[in-house]
């Protein structure tokens, strides 16, 4: 069988959005896959040392369960019709939906993020930091994990042109 | 005599963990061997099914019980 290839442009740095990405790439390179991952823009908070900074934002997410991960089933189970717009201006709102959020995907036991790109690392998932970004924004390469390589829109082409799949996240 | 090698536990565990940790059992083992995997993820089931069409390994069996799920899964 010949070698399939995934390649992924990874563009947020939200907690929410830093999973489809790695549970991608750790579930393709399981499946067979020679996988690369392209962060750029926000997607560079996702290659941090320490990722327990990500958060999930209620704002302009109107699709986001407002569920309560304590308590009764019945209880868990009631989704807070509450204003996104206005509760994610209130001080705190958004510390305390990420702490909702991971206390949800650890009773469910959903990986951290941690754990999948620990997980893409040893399965030799390659990573790839937006050096062009990686300036803009004014990172320094030492706030990033080690086994990262650094490039341009053109060194992703040349693994995306043959890649047989190709998603942008 | 146990019709398979080696379990792997993977109850409480949520995609695509238990594809993860079987794929990393399974490179451990001769081909040929039969891993056990016991999930309580529901998606697992058709997981187990494409993850085995692809990687060569065979899925010899797939049972449900009490909501654990239950797959034997040979190495190709």
């Amino acid at each position: 069988m010949e070698e399939k290839k995934l390649a992924i442009i990874a563009t947020k740095g939200t907690l929410d959005w830093a999973y489809p990405p790695f549970i991608l790439a750790s579930t393709a390179a399981a499946l067979g896959y020679e996988t690369q991952i392209f962060f750029t823009f926000y997607g560079l908070e996702l290659l941090r040392k320490d990722v327990n900074g990500l958060k999930v934002s209620p704002l302009g997410n109107p699709a986001m369960p407002m569920k309560m991960p304590y308590g009764p089933q019945w209880f868990r189970d009631v989704n807070w019709n509450m204003p996104n717009a206005l509760m994610s201006i209130v001080p705190g709102f958004e510390s305390m939906a990420t702490g909702m959020m991971k206390k949800t995907m650890k009773d469910k036991g959903v990986a951290s993020i941690e754990e999948l790109r620990d997980l893409c690392q040893e399965a030799e998932v390659t990573m790839i930091a937006c050096q062009m970004t990686v300036d803009l924004f004014g990172y320094s390469t030492d706030e990033f994990i080690d086994g990262i390589e650094y490039g341009g829109a053109a060194m992703f082409f040349e693994f995306a042109g043959q890649s047989d799949i190709s998603l942008f996240v | 005599m146990a019709d398979y090698d080696q379990e792997l536990d993977a109850t409480g565990l949520n995609c695509p963990l238990p594809i993860l940790r079987a794929k990393k059992s399974l490179a451990g083992m001769e081909s040929g061997q039969v891993l056990r995997i016991i999930a309580t993820d529901p998606g697992s089931v058709k997981d187990f099914e494409a993850f085995a069409r692809q990687t060569g390994n065979e899925l010899t069996d797939s049972s449900e019980e009490d909501g654990k799920y239950t797959f034997l899964m040979k190495k190709g």
